[in-house]
């Protein structure tokens, strides 16, 4: 697959068709994949990669690419597509300057969970069949592929590309996914226990903003994090929690338009599961105010956005945790 | 540095009783900025205004705070008085501290402490108030009436007279309402039809009145003085201007099953119909669930029959937009429906009827012409038993839990005609009350006791049972005497409480009125401002904003008429500047602000912006028109960047509240 991407992009950049290709590219270990541009044919030789560590979704990179001038080629996974959508229906991207290839989606792997079985001094990680093969300075070790796949693509909810301009490989469906089963385990604990978990989880965060830089939905041209004026900006915390405040703002801030394509929680250094945040309030929507999917299309009105006669009083019908 | 007064009134014992108001204000007086903070018997009256414009001379005051009413009753009054001092009316706070506190508190110091709180909010605020000045938009100089009834027919009348150009929507496909339906009227006795028809027939021959007759409104937008409303025309397959309202078609329509809705159901009327002689338009519609022609095809008589040409099978349901300054609601009411009520048989029995039924059975033009017989047997009727507050004053879920006001009366009326007419009937009343006020109400019931000999039975009717041989027993208990009656009876009459018409709450929606519990729209005031709803430009005439009769009924349509003529006599009104605006240097351009929008203020434009790298940058950024922009405030909340501020309530000033509150 990464060899007909390669000369893909190639071909459509030598037609004139688009400028630049964005895709991902290695960085310090084999593993350690990270987005890129490319301008060249000699740049996607040397570093263009599609392999199973590309789990990075590269949407958000095309609020800045698509501006500029001439197209861009964007390779995009299923749940990366979800947030081009979305991108595009809040204006943020210029969609008429990107030209979106559709590639398959994962299960991608993650690196953690390899090290987590005690494997260190990577040098290289194969998948044969489905088992893993990871070279190490010690020798080659091996593992079912399905025991270190990434949490997000455990519970993926689609497989399908809801935007492209050509597709390579084959076309999946929406998938009936398990994404809400943690969900409704902290809907069912009491209120202190569901105040513990996310103190125990929140209380690890070292506000270093990887969260908010990777979210395709946090795309303010200036966030009021950064923002002096807004007030809540370096304001010196009066207690540990009032930190912890930011996430459940931010999760605020995406409600009605976070797609859950998990990044989140896929670059948190601390591990903490923030996309459970965010599916918290997708599954309350959903059952609020009917399904719906954030990304699924570019002209559907968001619930939180949009005002029926018949819309219920959310604190009035809906029971709020079980105690 | 800001230079601010504090002023907090006793109203009286009002708020003094419950609030220290000297501590309050000795309390707010140690707050940062407070320069002088007073206490003061009546702060909105005359010499109370004196203490706070003086107080902004003397002191230089840059903003003030009035800690009393609601800001619904003196806000105006205190930033008048603050512009006659020379400060920006818009730097005035009030702290609601009657409402709010004192009334709902009975501790002192509990109700003392919310107030120091309420009014340190309140200062935190002001603190942050920005200066405004308020512009103007123009009024289009046409009203809107929604219903044709009598509060309807008047309201538009009324406005007509002064000159205006007025459109009356009516669902129906004639203009008169219930009143039209309505035999003879209390107290005087004269027939409804003789002293509506002429005021229908006004209407329709007034140059100023357009009458959308078998018309809906389906969306309204705007605001004061520039409301634009979508009509819906359904088709009544009937071209309005070709018809004549000669009736040939009405007479030939071979489809003479059809329940007549004028005459609630108790004799046919055919599928082409006018529902009745004096109906405005005198226009015939075509019943498409029983015309054959556009059921199955086959038919087309009424075409063919047609001198004029004026059938239409194809037409199909027109919309039209207008502009309008001022809305009126004259939307009605109905009987409720009785299905629930079967202790009383009415399912069941044909001689059990409604009130409005025994109108019909009792008019001229109704189903037998003007003489009562039993709809059963065609027979007269000899004993009649009538049944006061069905469904009404009800604590149970089938009823209502309000007095509807008419029946006392008409029951009355119904008794002494039918007595009046057929001397050999009895008639029996069984009644909880009997309510009688007004002018010369009281007169006519004992006329009806007294004169005519009406049997009137304190009590309540338990159950009605229709028997075989065609009577009715009604069984009932007499209160006074404390005993069961039987009554062996011919027809039972049943006063079925009143409703609002089911088209109001989804227009209320439209026009973002109030409604109570029960679907009547809600006054501005239930006392000062009756005709007026809490929306600015919509007002309220008839049945729909409460039970009444006709006299009230055309009293509040004139009322109604004379609030909209106010509105519409001025060329422009002052605008609220405490609109919204959008820092385009914030704004990302998504758009959620103008989905939210309820007033089509926001429009998006490209925008060049200078880059620090001395590069320009072209950016998509809302854009609020202050003209059309209301100051509902919900772009900011929908505002993802917190781009959009909203003047004299921006997220800086509400914060600085919260804060305050929490401290």
């Amino acid at each position: 697959m990464q060899k007909a991407m390669i000369e893909r992009a190639k071909q459509l950049l030598a037609d004139g068709t688009v400028k630049r290709v964005i895709g991902w590219k290695r960085g310090e270990f084999a593993y350690d994949i990270t987005p890129a541009v490319f301008e060249t044919a000699d740049e996607l030789d040397r570093d263009f990669v599609f392999d199973d560590f590309t789990a990075a979704n590269v949407s958000k990179y095309l609020v800045k690419e698509s501006r500029k001038e001439g197209k861009v080629l964007a390779f995009l996974k299923p749940c990366d597509t979800y947030s081009l959508n979305q991108l595009t229906k809040e204006h943020r991207v210029d969609r008429d300057n990107i030209y979106v290839i559709g590639v398959p989606g994962g299960p991608k792997l993650d690196i953690e969970k390899i090290k987590a079985k005690g494997i260190t001094g990577i040098t290289n990680v194969r998948n044969e069949n489905y088992t893993i093969k990871v070279e190490t300075i010690y020798g080659t070790e091996e593992l079912p592929f399905y025991e270190a796949i990434m949490d997000k693509c455990a519970s993926c909810k689609s497989k399908k590309h809801v935007t492209y301009d050509e597709l390579m490989g084959e076309e999946g469906d929406v998938l009936d996914s398990n994404r809400f089963d943690m969900v409704e385990k902290l809907e069912n604990m009491t209120s202190q226990e569901r105040y513990d978990f996310w103190r125990s989880e929140l209380s690890k965060c070292i506000r270093c903003n990887a969260c908010r830089n990777v979210c395709p939905a946090c795309t303010c041209e200036n966030c009021v994090f950064d923002n002096p004026k807004s007030g809540i900006d370096n304001k010196a915390p009066a207690d540990s929690f009032e930190e912890n405040m930011f996430h459940i703002i931010r999760a605020f801030h995406v409600a009605g338009r976070c797609t859950d394509c998990g990044e989140c929680s896929r670059v948190c250094p601390q591990h903490i599961p923030l996309h459970l945040l965010n599916r918290k309030f997708i599954k309350d929507i959903n059952s609020l105010y009917g399904e719906y999917q954030a990304g699924a299309d570019t002209t559907s009105k968001a619930p939180l956005n949009e005002y029926t006669t018949d819309d219920c009083e959310a604190s009035i019908v809906h029971e709020r945790g079980v105690e | 540095m800001q230079r601010i007064g504090v002023f907090v009134c006793h109203c009286g014992t009002n708020i003094a009783a419950t609030v220290d108001v000297k501590a309050v204000a000795e309390a707010l007086g140690h707050e940062p900025g407070v320069v002088i903070s007073q206490d003061y018997q009546y702060m909105c009256s005359e010499s109370g205004q004196n203490l706070v414009k003086n107080a902004i001379k003397e002191h230089k005051l840059t903003g003030i705070v009035i800690c009393s009413c609601s800001p619904r009753m003196h806000e105006n009054t205190f930033r008048k008085a603050a512009a006659a001092a020379g400060l920006n009316p818009y730097l005035v706070e009030i702290a609601n501290i009657r409402e709010q506190c004192s009334w709902i508190h009975k501790d002192i110091a509990t109700a003392t402490e919310k107030a120091v709180i309420l009014g340190r909010a309140a200062v935190a605020k002001v603190h942050l108030n920005a200066p405004l000045t308020a512009g103007e938009s123009p009024v289009v100089k046409r009203a809107l009436v929604i219903g044709g009834g009598i509060a309807g027919i008047q309201t538009a009348l009324d406005i007509a007279e002064a000159g205006f150009d007025v459109d009356i929507v009516e669902k129906k496909p004639t203009i008169g309402g219930k009143m039209a339906q309505i035999d003879k009227t209390f107290p005087t006795l004269d027939c409804a039809a003789c002293i509506l028809t002429p005021k229908m027939v006004e209407a329709s021959q007034n140059e100023h009145i357009t009458i959308h007759s078998f018309s809906e409104v389906t969306e309204v937008k705007g605001f004061v003085g520039n409301f634009t409303v979508k009509i819906k025309k359904k088709a009544r397959f009937v071209d309005e201007t070709k018809c004549t309202g000669c009736g040939l078609c009405t007479e030939k329509c071979p489809m003479k099953k059809v329940p007549n809705e004028f005459n609630m159901g108790l004799d046919n009327r055919s599928a082409v119909y006018i529902p009745f002689a004096q109906a405005v338009p005198k226009v015939a519609t075509i019943d498409p669930n029983y015309c054959m022609m556009l059921k199955s095809g086959k038919c087309g008589v009424c075409s063919k029959v047609c001198s004029v040409g004026a059938i239409d099978y194809k037409q199909q349901d027109r919309f039209i937009e207008q502009q309008y300054g001022a809305i009126v609601v004259a939307t009605g009411f109905d009987p409720i429906k009785l299905d629930q009520y079967d202790e009383f048989a009415y399912n069941q029995c044909p001689d059990v009827v409604t009130s409005l039924e025994l109108e019909r059975l009792m008019n001229a033009a109704g189903p037998n012409g003007g003489t009562l017989l039993r709809p059963s047997d065609k027979s007269h009727p000899h004993t009649i038993v009538f049944v006061q507050c069905v469904g009404s004053r009800c604590d149970d879920s089938k009823g209502k839990p309000y007095c509807s006001k008419i029946c006392c009366m008409y029951t009355a009326k119904h008794a002494m005609l039918i007595r009046e007419k057929y001397p050999d009937t009895e008639v029996y009343v069984f009644y909880i009350d009997v309510r009688t006020p007004g002018k010369n109400f009281d007169e006519f019931y004992r006329r009806a006791v007294e004169q005519y000999n009406v049997h009137y039975i304190k009590g309540m009717v338990g159950k009605v049972t229709p028997k075989s041989d065609g009577k009715i027993d009604v069984q009932a208990s007499d209160l006074l005497a404390n005993e069961q009656l039987h009554i062996n009876a011919d027809m039972v009459v049943l006063a079925a409480a009143i409703e609002p018409d089911k088209t109001a709450r989804p227009l209320a929606t439209m026009l973002t009125t109030q409604m109570d519990t029960n679907d009547f729209f809600t006054e501005a005031h239930p006392k000062l401002r009756p005709v007026e709803s809490a929306t600015a430009g919509i007002f309220l005439s008839g049945a729909c904003q409460g039970p009444k009769d006709i006299p009230e009924t055309v009293a509040q349509a004139s009322a109604a008429a004379a609030k909209a003529i106010g509105l519409l006599c001025k060329n422009s009104i002052t605008c609220n500047p405490c609109v919204a605006h959008s820092d385009e240097l914030m704004c990302n351009g998504c758009s959620s602000c103008e989905k939210v929008c309820p007033y089509g203020a926001i429009t998006y434009i490209d925008k060049e912006f200078r880059m620090p790298d001395r590069t320009t940058k072209v950016r998509r950024v809302a854009s609020v028109n202050p003209a059309v922009c209301q100051g509902c405030g919900a772009c900011t909340v929908a505002c993802p960047s917190g781009a959009m501020d909203l003047n004299g309530f921006s997220n800086r000033q509400i914060m600085a509240e919260v804060d305050a509150i929490c401290k």
